[in-house]
């Protein structure tokens, strides 16, 4: 037997900590959902797709933006001390993921501002004719555009990496102390924003590529999902512990069900089908995806707060 | 450079909380919350039991998470004895400090920044010890500074059997248990 | 018995005092220390410093209050004082809280409906008071002055003491004795000829093994103790514990015995046996002061270990191993007489065996044993007329059917006598700072007993349990927001301490001194206050100790010169018994009929399905009292029903669920929160007393937790004193809640 007590009586630090409720996992998501979204407009910059006229690397900049926008409003709502929100653009801590990420953030809103001014709406253009001039100077050489096609993509990897370092630098929560939580969520992101382009894709050769590309995506996040958990299971014993929180406890049925299910395995075959010609393509799937993903991070952010170095549970 | 810290004898401490409710007072810790707290831990089966009461905070580490998660840096090492502390008005209350400490010495302070054990360092600089310290009833705690060879801590640690709290998190507590 | 240890302070007292005394002038009007200067009309800035003396519980430590532009901030220890060397308990760091507490009655107030209804109407002063004085000059009419009781707890009782005398009653008590200490100063006093007193003359820090029967230091928190035991421990001193739960101290044990509830004296015989058999008693000692001790050995002499065994299921080899621990560090070895020992009934005989265990190991007068105190001598206030003398026999305990309830008057014995009119009726009764329906056993019996009042007034500073039920209610200034009396208690180190205001009462309290003398303005015996303001009562008698109030406002505390407290520093042992000796056999207990000499009684097992019901302290409150205060509150909101973990797991109980408990006449519990633990016995379960109080106006306190003392319907009476065992109830699990 071991009986631990302990007098402290902390608001949203005990029983167990609860200092992060909806934000941060909606963050955490849209943040993903926008490195996919980057990732697969870059990729199709850099595959010189640009010429197609209803290419998804048009119109994504703007659901990003949006999206960006939302995840840093979440973001915004859950400091606690709002009015001091600047603070964050007076230093560069070099050691601090959150610091890392909210300047990448910053830097990537220009990113989609030129993204969108590749192709910029024609009437904005008849009144400011100077918005012209970016699209003037990437169309004048593909390998311009190529270029930021790479550049783009290399900062969607790094809203990627960046939601999932995030939480694993905060070493504390043995949940999150692994070192592929980033490589979970950038592949969750991937797939959550290929199924989200498959939905909305009016180019029939890039729905086909991303149905596809998203059960490659799927088939990998289950796996990483896999060595995730192993990673954790063989690592320290409270680490065992966190993990059995997904396995096993509190947080198994949400896991099980809305992640790998739901999530992961059953869109998987919907969508295998529907590759296959064997039935219509339906956005359920996708949309299931998109949910899944969802889950994943509310499971993630209040597993981990909930693991602890300390208690057994 | 001075290290401060505690020693605190594990032996002597009888879990009576006055720490807790010294430091409340002196710092004006706000109603529900408090910057220490006491843990008992008993192992074993009635009546063969080993139980080891002892009084918690911030351990003040060396190597600390929260000063590097801290994006604005509101947490820092206060020049006199590696302190850790919390700027008040730095602090955007993003809470990565408190996630990444594996203590859970910290919280949000009604007022919306972080607030933790300061090692009342507004004391220390007056040449006073810690109100906790200084209110044991059981002199179970001793303050000091790990960095002069001569000191009551140092002295204590060389002559005891001790443990700090989690050291395989890696952050270098700064307060350690006497058994 | 009090006289006799009092003319022994002045055989070795004649304390040499070395402060002049200064002459100030002294302000009509009393106030703590000011939020507004009165010159400049400004509020004042800055720290002010005012020392004072605790009043969170009995101990009454040296303290220094802290005020921050003009708020009451913190308090501390006044390093000065020797009660608490600069350092406060829990409680008393949490004192402030007493002056903050949300729940404070701001006005006199007058019950509006029925008694227990809690439902009043905001007073003056003169009107409570003026309502007060008829009814108790109706009742001094109808049944005389005697008629009148008062309940009082703590030094905030002594002026309305005065008032009650000066009226022509005697009849007055405190649950200090027949519910506390009672059964230990008689058991003691049977022995050694004096009592233990408060605070304790125990002389822990230079002990090299104490024992400690059930008394739970570090739980019970009062301070001197608890800091002499923390050197103890650095002394490396061997510390045996025995209780039926693993106590806070049991875990600083070098034995632990996990006695079964009730069984103590048998543990006590046997631990006797082992070192009268192996003669590792003090001989000297022994045969020096002892008297009896061939008849006390020829009686212990079949108690040996192994015939404990089954009574107390302590294992034969712990009961000798821990017996030799204690005889090896004879004389710096002492058994810890315990304080709250009504317990079982036979309590006194159990602190008899305390006792005479202490005589073996020639721990009495001795350094690292029983200490003896001296007392710094501040003359009595002499200026008052003489009290009226009364007719009328005390009512406390009819016929002296408890020969040794003398000393002190039995509550119980004054409740009783409420309710069945024997030999007289009791009509009136003034409650000063005690909860009686938290501190005495069978609470319909006190209810019964206010059914039968005329009159019951309280003086508390919240709406109380108690408070409930008065038909007046006066406000009390907190212990921070007023004067009291002197403390110049006895102890090791000989000292005077002051309390006075640190803060001004916050609505319209009054101290009990400013109500003790209205009141008697209104009674017609204003004559017996011959002082206009305490500041004057208090200069006068400090005036007569060479000392003036202006340096104890100062200072807080005045020590006196070191005196002797061991009989090796020169004090003539002496022993204020029949025989003179310390008695192994007492010739007074068989005076009147009872064993001379301890016997085991057996207490019985709970019946199949319940358990033993035990209660004790927790670090951050007092009883009752401290449940409001901020801080304490934090510290400890609720208490919780300890119940072995293997049971627990049996029935099904969950850590944290609520149950409620009844006992074994059908009484139930409040909500209360199980805590299932390694740390007790199978036999029974432990609560914090205190908690769960039924006083609607208490927001804070109201129905957290469980109260031990609702389900504590059966006492058993100490026949040789009078005292309520209350370790005699049973109670099961009802999941009702
Ligand atoms: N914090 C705090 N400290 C206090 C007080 C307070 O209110 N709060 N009150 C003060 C006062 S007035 C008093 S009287 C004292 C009381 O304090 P103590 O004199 O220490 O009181 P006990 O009743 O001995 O303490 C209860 C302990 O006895 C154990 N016990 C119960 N039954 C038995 C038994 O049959 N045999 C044995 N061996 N042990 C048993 C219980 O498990 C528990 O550990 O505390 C004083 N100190
Ligand atoms: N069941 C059970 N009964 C017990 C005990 C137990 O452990 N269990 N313990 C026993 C012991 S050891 C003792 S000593 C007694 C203690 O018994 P009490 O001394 O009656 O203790 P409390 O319950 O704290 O009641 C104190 C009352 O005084 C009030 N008060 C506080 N401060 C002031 C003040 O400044 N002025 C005034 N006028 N009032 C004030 C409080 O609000 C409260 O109503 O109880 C005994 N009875
Ligand atoms: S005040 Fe001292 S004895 Fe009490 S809990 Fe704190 S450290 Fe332990
Ligand atoms: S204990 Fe926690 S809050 Fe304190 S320095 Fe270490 S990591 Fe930071
Ligand atoms: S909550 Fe405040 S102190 Fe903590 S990491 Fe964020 S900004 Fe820094
Ligand atoms: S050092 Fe000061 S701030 Fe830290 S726990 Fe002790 S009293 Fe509180
Ligand atoms: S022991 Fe604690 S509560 Fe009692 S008088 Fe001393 S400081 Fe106050
Ligand atoms: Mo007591």
């Amino acid at each position: 037997m071991n009986e631990i007590t302990s007098t402290r009586h902390n608001h949203l630090i005990d029983p167990s900590l609860q200092i992060w409720n909806w934000e941060i996992p909606v963050y955490l998501f849209l943040g993903g959902m926008v490195a996919g979204m980057m990732l697969i407009a870059g990729y199709f910059l850099f595959k010189g797709r640009e010429n197609e006229e209803n290419c998804s690397c048009f119109y994504l900049p703007y659901i990003s933006f949006v999206l960006l926008s939302l995840g840093m409003l979440a973001l915004f709502l859950d400091l606690e001390h709002k009015l001091y929100v600047w603070r964050l653009y007076t230093t560069f801590e070099i050691s601090s993921a959150m610091s890392w990420g909210s300047w990448i953030l910053v830097l990537v809103y220009p990113m989609l501002i030129v993204n969108i001014l590749l192709k910029p709406p024609a009437a904005v253009v008849e009144k400011f004719p100077i918005l012209n001039k970016p699209k003037e100077y990437f169309f004048s050489n593909p390998m311009r555009i190529k270029s930021f096609g790479v550049l783009t993509m290399f900062f969607g990897a790094g809203i990627g990496l960046y939601t999932g370092v995030l939480l694993s630098s905060l070493g504390a929560r043995p949940l999150w102390s692994s070192s592929i939580l980033w490589m979970l969520f950038l592949v969750s992101g991937l797939s959550g924003a290929a199924a989200f382009v498959h939905v909305i894709a009016k180019n029939v050769y890039e729905r086909e590529l991303l149905a596809k590309a998203d059960n490659a995506f799927l088939i990998i996040e289950l796996f990483v999902i896999a060595l995730f958990i192993v990673g954790l299971k063989t690592a320290t014993e409270v680490q065992a512990s966190a993990a059995d929180l997904l396995l096993t406890g509190d947080y198994a049925a949400s896991f099980w069900v809305f992640v790998i299910g739901l999530g992961i395995v059953i869109p998987f075959i919907i969508q295998i089908l529907a590759v296959n010609h064997k039935i219509k393509h339906t956005p359920i799937a996708p949309l299931m995806v998109i949910l899944g993903g969802l889950v994943l991070r509310f499971v993630i952010v209040s597993a981990g707060q909930f693991s602890h170095w300390f208690r057994t549970y | 450079m001075a290290r401060y810290g505690m020693v605190i004898d594990t032996l002597k401490c009888v879990g009576c909380q006055d720490c807790v409710i010294a430091c409340e007072a002196e710092n004006s810790v706000p109603e529900g919350f408090c910057r220490d707290w006491i843990t008992t831990e008993a192992k074993g089966t009635f009546p063969t039991i080993q139980m080891e009461i002892r009084t918690e905070r911030c351990n003040h580490c060396t190597d600390a998470p929260c000063v590097s998660a801290c994006p604005t840096g509101a947490s820092h090492y206060h020049d006199i004895g590696g302190v850790v502390l919390v700027n008040h008005d730095e602090c955007i209350g993003c809470k990565a400090c408190i996630a990444s400490c594996p203590y859970d010495a910290r919280f949000v302070h009604p007022e919306g920044y972080v607030d933790k054990c300061t090692f009342c360092i507004h004391r220390v600089e007056k040449g006073q010890d810690p109100a906790c310290v200084s209110v044991c009833p059981t002199y179970c705690m001793t303050f000091g500074d790990f960095d002069d060879p001569g000191s009551e801590v140092n002295k204590l640690l060389n002559s005891r059997r001790y443990h700090s709290l989690l050291p395989e998190a890696g952050t270098k507590p700064n307060i350690y248990y006497l058994t | 018995m009090n006289s006799l240890s009092r003319r022994r302070f002045l055989k070795i007292s004649g304390a040499t005092i070395s402060a002049a005394a200064a002459v100030t002038s002294l302000s009509s009007v009393v106030k703590g220390a000011q939020k507004i200067d009165e010159k400049t009309g400004k509020p004042i800035k800055g720290i002010q410093k005012i020392p004072t003396y605790c009043d969170v519980c009995f101990w009454k430590c040296g303290a220094i209050a802290y005020l921050k532009d003009g708020e009451l901030w913190k308090i501390e220890g006044n390093p000065n004082d020797p009660l608490s060397n600069g350092r406060l308990c829990p409680r008393g760091t949490g004192g402030i809280g007493a002056h903050y507490s949300t729940d404070r009655i701001k006005h006199p107030l007058i019950r509006k409906n029925e008694r227990g209804e809690e439902k009043w109407v905001e007073v003056t002063w003169d009107e409570a008071l003026e309502y007060i004085a008829t009814k108790m000059k109706k009742i001094k009419r109808e049944y005389g002055p005697e008629s009148m009781a008062l309940f009082s707890h703590g030094v905030g009782g002594t002026f309305l003491k005065h008032t009650m005398k000066a009226y022509g009653t005697n009849n007055m008590t405190a649950p200090s004795f027949a519910q506390c200490r009672g059964p230990r100063e008689v058991g003691f006093e049977m022995t050694f000829g004096e009592g233990v007193g408060s605070p304790e003359r125990t002389d822990i820090e230079n002990a090299k093994c104490i024992t400690f029967i059930g008394s739970h230091l570090g739980e019970n928190m009062h301070n001197t103790q608890v800091q002499e035991l923390s050197k103890a421990i650095a002394n490396n001193a061997s510390i045996i514990v025995v209780d039926p739960r693993f106590s806070v101290v049991a875990s600083k044990a070098k034995y632990y015995l996990p006695i079964k509830p009730g069984t103590d004296i048998a543990l006590l015989l046997a631990w006797m046996n082992v070192i009268v058999k192996e003669k590792l008693y003090d001989v000297d000692y022994v045969e020096k002061y002892g008297y009896g001790f061939e008849q006390f050995a020829a009686e212990i002499e079949d108690k040996t270990p192994e015939w404990a065994y089954p009574i107390t299921t302590i294992e034969p080899e712990l009961i000798r191993k821990s017996a030799r621990e204690m005889a090896k560090n004879i004389p710096a070895s002492f058994i810890h007489p315990g304080r709250h020992t009504t317990w079982y009934g036979d309590d006194t005989q159990r602190s008899r065996a305390i006792a005479l265990l202490n005589a073996l190991l020639g721990a009495w007068g001795r350094k690292g044993g029983f200490y003896l105190p001296n007392k710094f001598s501040v003359p009595k206030y002499s200026d008052y007329p003489k009290y009226p003398k009364s007719k009328k026999p005390l009512v406390h305990n009819p016929g002296h059917k408890y020969p040794y309830a003398e000393g002190e008057q039995l509550s119980t014995g004054i409740r009783e006598a409420t309710i069945n009119g024997i030999p007289y009726p009791i009509k009136g009764w003034m409650v000063y700072a005690t909860n009686l329906l938290q501190a005495l056993p069978n609470r319909d019996e006190t209810i019964a007993a206010i059914k039968n009042l005329d009159l019951l007034v309280v003086v508390d500073i919240v709406p109380s349990e108690i408070a409930g039920w008065a038909d007046v209610i006066l406000p009390e200034a907190t212990y921070l927001e007023r004067y009291d009396d002197l403390n110049n208690a006895p102890f090791k180190q000989n000292f005077v301490s002051l309390r006075q205001p640190v803060i001004d009462a916050p609505h319209d309290q009054k101290p009990n001194w400013w109500i003790a003398k209205k009141l008697a303005d209104k009674l017609g015996v204003g004559n017996y206050f011959p002082w206009n303001n305490i500041e004057e009562y208090l200069d006068a008698r400090l005036k007569k100790a060479g000392l003036s109030l202006a340096e104890l406002k100062k200072k807080g505390v005045v020590k006196g010169e070191k005196q002797p407290i061991y009989f090796d520093e020169g004090i003539e042992p002496g022993f204020f018994t029949p025989s003179g000796k310390i008695e192994f056999y007492s010739l007074q207990l068989e005076e009147h009929g009872f064993d001379p000499i301890p016997k085991f009684t057996d207490h019985g097992n709970p019946p199949p399905g319940y358990f033993r019901l035990l209660f004790g302290r927790a670090p951050v409150h007092t009883f009752s009292k401290t449940q409001s205060y901020k801080f304490l509150k934090d510290a400890m909101s609720e208490n919780e029903v300890w119940m072995n973990q293997t049971v627990a797991n049996k029935m099904g109980l969950k850590s944290g669920e609520y149950v409620q408990l009844k006992n074994q006449d059908g009484k139930k519990s409040g909500r209360v929160k199980v805590r299932p633990t390694e740390r007790i016995r199978t036999d029974c379960v432990y609560m914090v007393h205190g908690f769960g109080q039924t006083a609607k106006e208490m927001k804070t306190t109201y129905k957290k937790g469980g109260s031990d003392a609702e389900l504590v319907t059966r006492y058993k009476m100490d026949p040789i004193m009078g005292g309520t065992g209350m370790n005699v109830n049973y109670v099961t699990i009802d999941w009702e809640a």
